[in-house]
């Protein structure tokens, strides 16, 4: 096993290698000049030129590809070319919500959706089945920010149960943390519910009519323990893929939901990094979200293991 | 035995139904908390990043500058240069202006503010700013002569210096430290100490998310009453948070509720929800408002004959635009004057082709005279930017129905303020033609006003209308001592720029704030700023 996640690492740094070169290359080929953002409608063309010196821009794309590669060598990732703020302290002022709203959301989807599909699957074809299948339906066809708009209305504006934007820390306390993570996390979730119920009641489907499940049942097993042991576990491959890429889809960014609630979080700054050309933030966010891809899919792989014992490393 | 007949296997216990019972008790009674009443929490029109107001001239920056930086000299309501951190004297020859700064200045590290400190920051401003780079043609000498005074020595008449230091927008004249101040102009300060009436807390900036300001308790307002950016800056609050809403609708609920306190931009169409509300109040606090305009570019055909750009003029209509950017006939008005209606300088002077509205007829006849050939106008669009998305689609069907061949390319503000500087031919990357917008302060007068320059390839704003006429005719006024034969130089030169088509103006239009009523004092100004306003319990 271990072998086998140091060859996966491993495997992973020509990955990375790839993606920071092509990253690289395609920023500066996309039309586009921070420049021109941080100097503003009145520049001529002159303090244009002297902006662009002083950040470097002008130098060969060679040097700059060199400078910046050495940066990274030393764990130095820049810093903005537009606020001068260090990259790292911009990535890791957005992690905290990015990280809280995912770990909220995934919470809220696994302990809705598994559930539901293992329930659809159990009454298969009878009406809680539709009711599922429907739910999920809508879940996945309404768009995310009508949703949040009208969780908004009902929950913050009529109801005044929670704030209508904003992050706190948990640091700040339990209670302003989760009123404000609440709303976007059940948003968000809709979506991921409906994705999850849906492939949960797909694999068991597949399973309920094995085998074991009719011995299991046959040896007197209650529906609970028949149900979540032994079919679940037997289906749980599929699931956990899907769980598992959905999470590092929402660290790599919710756009929408945050600007919806407000929640400053990664997705934001990597719109906003990209819509001003903010080089340096751009790279090190792409560079940050193919880890996580590599480091997720590593987990998944090994939770295979676990959950299936069949898998063997 | 059905999953559903064994629930009972899943009844909460009594401590878990204990939780949910409180959980709901807390929930319901929960209200969005009340937000410090020394704290006002507003959404300005944009999140800031560049934290050098010499570097840039983005509006949020210039208001961060007003918010921790002071200026030498304010413009009060009247239009008028008054003493800030300065008072001035000027000789009888107009040709030596001599400097004292007020007691009680500090700098917000404990410093005493310096003659130096202002120099350096003058000098600076001077590589950056427009006008004050004409202004600098005509410097002979700025130097300290002792700790509070400098002075300022002419090599020749330049009667624009107060107006042009006293000015609002564009790059007001910030005063920094000297330190800061040496820093090259092309490159971003990173020092933040200022002297104004609140200090920058650095420790909780968030590009993008938010940015704070505390009350600079060492500052000594003066004692006159605000007027503009001139009189006394005495701030009531302990504290002001720029928070970043990137979704208009969050920014609209979360006044609603309470939740922040003022809104500086409010999109016209979502005003019934605000309107609505009693504990909201919606105003215009920048009565003068935008100008939005066309820029043809000099450089390429068809816009380098004149006479194709008078027909591209007289196609277009301000009306037409103005319906569709703004809507609202109580925000929006045609205005002729390239200084903006209602400033000193304001005037109709050869602005009969753009007033009379669109006419399609005799632009084809002109562009017949003219020779036209058909060559395709690229009109870049903004489509990310509401506020200039909706003009290059109205005026490139004006223009077809005018005779002109289009070809209006949609990108985003990033390409297009990247393309916009390029002065190769349309093949390889060119344009011909773009909008935006402009506070009328920023162009109220033809020193203030970018677009007239005549300067070329070398000087001219983006379009590069190469015109020496022009550049003659702002030097005069800039020499001219008498506000009358401002005025006559200033018609003059708008007569002229509309003759040979510098660019289009297509309109004004205001936009609204909303803060909540708990907000008192607001200055109605060009520029948003937190001194006078006082905050009460909600």
């Amino acid at each position: 096993m271990f072998a086998y996640i140091a060859r996966r690492i491993l495997a992973s740094v020509p990955v990375m290698i790839v993606v920071a070169l092509f990253v690289f290359l395609l920023l500066r080929l996309t039309p586009g000049d921070p420049a021109a953002i941080i100097a503003g409608d009145m520049a001529t063309p002159a303090q244009l030129d002297q902006i662009r010196q002083s950040l470097g821009l002008n130098e060969p794309l060679v040097t700059q590809f060199v400078t910046w590669s050495g940066q990274l060598l030393s764990g130095d990732f820049g810093r903005s070319l537009i606020s001068r703020t260090p990259v790292l302290t911009l990535i890791g002022q957005r992690l905290e919500p990015t990280l809280s709203l995912a770990i909220v959301t995934m919470i809220i989807t696994l302990v809705l959706s598994i559930p539901m599909g293992v329930l659809a699957a159990w009454r298969h074809g009878s009406l809680t089945d539709s009711a599922v299948m429907a739910v999920s339906v809508l879940g996945f066809s309404i768009p995310v920010f009508v949703t949040g708009y009208i969780f908004i209305q009902i929950f913050a504006i009529d109801l005044r149960i929670f704030p209508v934007q904003g992050f706190k820390s948990i640091s700040e306390g339990l209670w302003p943390f989760f009123s404000r993570i609440f709303l976007p996390a059940l948003t968000l979730a809709t979506i991921y519910i409906a994705l999850i119920a849906r492939m949960t009641r797909a694999a068991m489907l597949d399973v309920l009519g094995e085998d074991y499940v009719r011995t299991a049942r046959a040896k007197g097993l209650s529906e609970r323990v028949v149900l979540f042991r032994h079919a679940l576990r037997n289906a749980a491959v599929p699931i956990l893929t899907v769980v598992g890429t959905g999470f590092a889809l929402m660290i790599s960014g919710v756009v929408v939901t945050e600007s919806v609630f407000n929640i400053p979080g990664l997705g934001r700054l990597t719109v906003d990094a990209i819509l001003a050309r903010d080089y340096p933030v751009i790279q090190a966010l792409i560079l940050l979200t193919s880890g996580i891809y590599v480091v997720i899919n590593l987990l998944i792989d090994i939770s295979y293991a676990f959950m299936d014992p069949r898998i063997r490393y | 035995m059905s999953f559903l007949a064994n629930a009972s296997a899943f009844k909460p216990s009594r401590l878990v139904r204990s939780a949910l019972l409180a959980s709901v008790v807390a929930l319901s009674g929960f209200v969005a908390a009340p937000v410090d009443a020394q704290e006002i929490r507003a959404v300005m029109h944009s999140g800031i990043r560049v934290l050098d107001p010499v570097i840039t001239t983005a509006h949020i920056t210039r208001n961060h500058g007003y918010m921790i930086y002071d200026t030498l000299l304010g413009m009060d309501e009247n239009l008028k240069p008054q003493p800030q951190m300065a008072s001035w004297e000027v000789s009888d020859d107009g040709l030596t202006y001599t400097f004292t700064l007020r007691d009680g200045l500090k700098w917000h590290d404990g410093g005493p503010v310096t003659s130096a400190d202002a120099v350096a920051s003058l000098k600076r401003w001077g590589e950056r700013d427009g006008g004050a780079q004409m202004m600098f043609k005509s410097v002979e000498s700025l130097e300290p002569t002792g700790d509070k005074t400098f002075v300022l020595k002419l090599s020749e008449p330049f009667s624009y210096v107060l107006e042009l230091m006293a000015k609002p927008s564009g790059l007001p004249t910030f005063i920094m430290p000297e330190r800061v101040a040496k820093t090259p102009a092309g490159e971003s300060i990173t020092d933040y100490t200022g002297s104004g009436p609140f200090k920058f807390v650095e420790a909780e900036f968030e590009p993008g998310v938010r940015a704070v300001y505390e009350k600079n308790e060492d500052y000594v307002p003066r004692d006159e009453p605000p007027s503009w950016t001139a009189g006394g800056k005495v701030v009531k609050v302990d504290k002001v948070t720029w928070v970043v809403m990137p979704d208009v609708q969050t920014a609209v609920n979360a006044i609603n509720g309470g939740e922040i306190d003022f809104i500086e931009q409010t999109p016209i169409d979502l005003l019934p929800l605000l309107q609505a509300n009693p504990e909201l109040t919606v105003e215009v606090l920048s009565p003068l408002g935008y100008q939005t305009m066309a820029r043809l570019n000099w450089l390429n055909p068809p816009f380098d004959n004149v006479k194709i750009r008078q027909a591209a003029m007289t196609a277009l209509g301000q009306e037409p635009i103005l319906a569709a950017l703004v809507g609202n006939a109580e925000y929006m008005k045609s205005c002729g004057s390239m200084y903006g209606c209602g400033t000193p300088f304001a005037t109709d002077a050869g602005s009969e082709p753009i007033m009379s509205g669109p006419q399609p007829d005799k632009a084809k006849a002109m562009l017949e005279e003219a020779g036209y050939d058909g060559t395709p106008i690229v009109l870049m669009q903004p489509t990310d930017v509401p506020s200039i998305a909706p003009q290059p689609v109205v005026a490139a069907q004006l223009l077809r129905q005018g005779g002109f061949t289009v070809d209006m390319q949609p990108m985003d503000w990033q390409t297009l303020v990247t393309r916009r500087a390029s002065q190769a031919g349309v093949a390889e990357g060119g344009w011909n033609m773009f909008f935006t917008n402009w506070i009328i302060p920023e162009v109220w007068s033809p020193i203030n006003n970018p677009m007239l320059n005549g300067g070329g390839k070398e000087a001219a704003w983006f379009g590069w209308p190469n015109d020496p006429e022009l550049d003659e005719m702002r030097t005069k006024f800039a020499q001219a001592s008498d506000e009358e034969t401002r005025k006559t130089i200033a018609a003059d030169i708008q007569a002229h720029a509309y003759e040979v088509v510098n660019y289009i103006p297509v309109g004004e239009y205001t936009i609204p704030s909303t803060s909540r009523n708990s907000l008192s004092g607001m200055l109605k100004m060009p520029v948003p700023v937190f001194w006078n306003v006082e905050k009460a319990a909600d």
